[in-house]
């Protein structure tokens, strides 16, 4: 596998706030990188630093040269002065071959959205919109902050299982923002709970586990994830057959802070 | 042909029409309103640097906004005081300074109602070579930025993500704002300016199903109100500048009643 892009001790400090510090981020070709943690322990920040937008004062980024990464950025609201279509919106900033659209629309499950304005869409069909706008750039990462924020429970396992599709269709890594762990898709092959510094970091189950998370969002938090792995380990069909989600053969891989200086 | 002041008026006001109907729209779309005024404020100050300096009234007027703007965009950086804020401090005292250098000017014959409510009906032919080549590049900058604009207006943060150079798109916007001040200013003047930019692109939303339409109707909305307001103001002896404007909320008002008939279809 290879590696899309690596932060090595990324910190940053405004005024006299530590925002972020000494942290490490990697994300291979294929691989499912969920980031956690409370309101305002850098989250935002960190993605934006792994964006470009913004330069650390400490540590180093590399991403792999020529790098495509395909952005869906927080719920956005577009003003209703605006008179925009979906097939409009993904002609920006560079208008697009049609067919190109088309496919990208298709892919997220939105190809009858093509003609409705943005403002009017829900949270969750916005969501799928701006996934395919994001994969009409053929991206090599997938960046998403916070994408299941304001859509339903049943809308959420959807939209998680949409981006484990695109990412085995395409093979692109894929980086999660989320503020907890609970609905974490099954398919998320490594967590990493934020604040300001990384408190933990290794597979879902045992991040859920880990004295520093608990620490962070509180036993309860542990509980929800085990109590929603207990039962969600299926989904019905609209019959209401049980489906199976995805099995996980490894046994939890426990990473901390202590031991982190792993080599790759 | 040029020679009769009334198609010079008109001519005039068609041009900034043309200007304002597109630049309008970025500034409802991206909530500028009170951006745009305040910048037509800060005008007076450019008005009576232009005379002191004696160079051209409308190149102070631009210089002036411009400088404004510009440092009103290099000080949103900064978070720490609110844009608004920012906005009225640096706008209204300009516009305060502006008047107190005025009256130093002592023996200045300058008509101000003329600046402050517009005077079509005077513009001269190079008036009117100034709107013209004015309105032409500010078109021409909106329609090379025109993609860019769109995604900065609908997301900052994305456009900038995928490569758009957000803060000179940022500043571009705010430099055609100026010019288009400075150009329009003699149409309707520097305190009823921002109507001419919001009413004619509100009054085409409701009639519009993407961004180009909005834009090129916002445009013929403005020429129309321009027509009627020159044609007012003939036939009732009312000023030129607030007849403009008056028929561009009638259009307004209209549109308002257009949309509510569509919607019952």
């Amino acid at each position: 596998m290879s590696r899309l892009l690596e932060a090595r001790g990324i910190g940053l400090t405004r005024g006299d706030r530590v925002i972020l510090e000494n942290v490490d981020l990697d994300i291979s070709e294929g691989e499912v990188v969920t980031l956690i943690g409370p309101n305002g322990s850098g989250k935002t920040t960190l993605l934006r630093i792994l964006l470009g937008l913004e330069r650390p004062d400490a540590g180093n980024l590399h991403r792999r040269s020529g790098l495509t990464i395909g952005y869906v950025p927080q719920r956005l609201t577009i003003s209703p002065t605006l008179p925009l279509s979906t097939r409009q919106f993904l002609q920006l900033p560079h208008r697009q071959p049609q067919g190109k659209v088309e496919q990208a629309l298709r892919e997220t499950a939105v190809e009858h959205l093509a003609e409705a304005q943005v403002h009017a869409l829900s949270g969750g069909e916005f969501q799928r919109v701006l996934l395919a706008r994001a994969l009409l750039h053929e991206p090599e990462l997938l960046v998403l902050d916070e994408p299941a924020q304001g859509i339903d429970f049943n809308g959420q396992l959807d939209l998680y299982q949409l981006i484990d599709r695109v990412r085995q269709d395409r093979g692109c890594g894929v980086l999660l923002v989320s503020h907890d762990l609970h609905l974490v898709m099954a398919a998320t092959d490594q967590v990493i709970c934020l604040n300001r510094h990384v408190c933990c970091s290794g597979e879902p189950e045992a991040v859920s586990q880990h004295p520093a998370y608990t620490a962070l969002f509180g036993p309860r938090a542990a509980q929800a994830l085990a109590i929603y792995q207990h039962h969600h380990d299926h989904r019905h069909d609209i019959a209401g057959e049980p489906i199976p989600l995805r099995q996980r053969n490894n046994p939890p891989r426990l990473r901390n802070e202590a031991s982190a200086d792993e080599p790759f | 042909m040029l020679d009769d002041f009334l198609v010079r008026a008109f001519l005039a006001g068609a041009g900034v029409a043309l200007v304002a109907g597109p630049l309008g729209c970025f500034v409802v779309w991206r909530r500028m309103a009170y951006f745009g005024d305040s910048l037509s404020h800060s005008a007076l100050l450019g008005i009576t640097l232009g005379f002191l300096l004696q160079v051209d009234l409308q190149l102070g007027v631009a210089a002036t906004c411009a400088a404004v703007a510009l440092l009103v965009g290099l000080l949103q950086q900064q978070q720490r005081l609110p844009t608004d804020t920012l906005l009225g401090i640096l706008a209204h005292s300009a516009l305060a300074l502006g008047l107190v250098a005025l009256s130093f000017v002592g023996n200045l014959r300058l008509d101000l109602m003329g600046y402050l409510f517009g005077d079509v009906l005077a513009v001269s032919r190079s008036d009117l070579l100034w709107i013209w080549i004015g309105g032409a590049s500010v078109l021409l900058v909106l329609t090379i930025y025109w993609r860019r604009l769109l995604l900065a207006t609908v997301h900052e943060e994305l456009a900038s993500a995928e490569g758009v150079a957000v803060l000179r798109i940022r500043l571009t916007l705010m430099l055609t704002l100026a010019v288009t001040i400075a150009v329009a200013m003699k149409i309707v003047g520097i305190l009823l300016i921002t109507s001419m930019l919001i009413l004619p692109a509100a009054a085409a939303r409701r009639f519009a199903r993407s961004p180009e339409e909005m834009a090129i109707l916002a445009a013929g909305l403005g020429v129309v109100a321009v027509g009627l307001g020159l044609a007012g103001s003939l036939r009732y002896d009312t000023p030129s500048g607030p007849s403009i404007v008056v028929a561009a909320l009638l259009l307004f008002i209209l549109s308002l009643a257009g949309g509510a008939l569509k919607w019952r279809k």
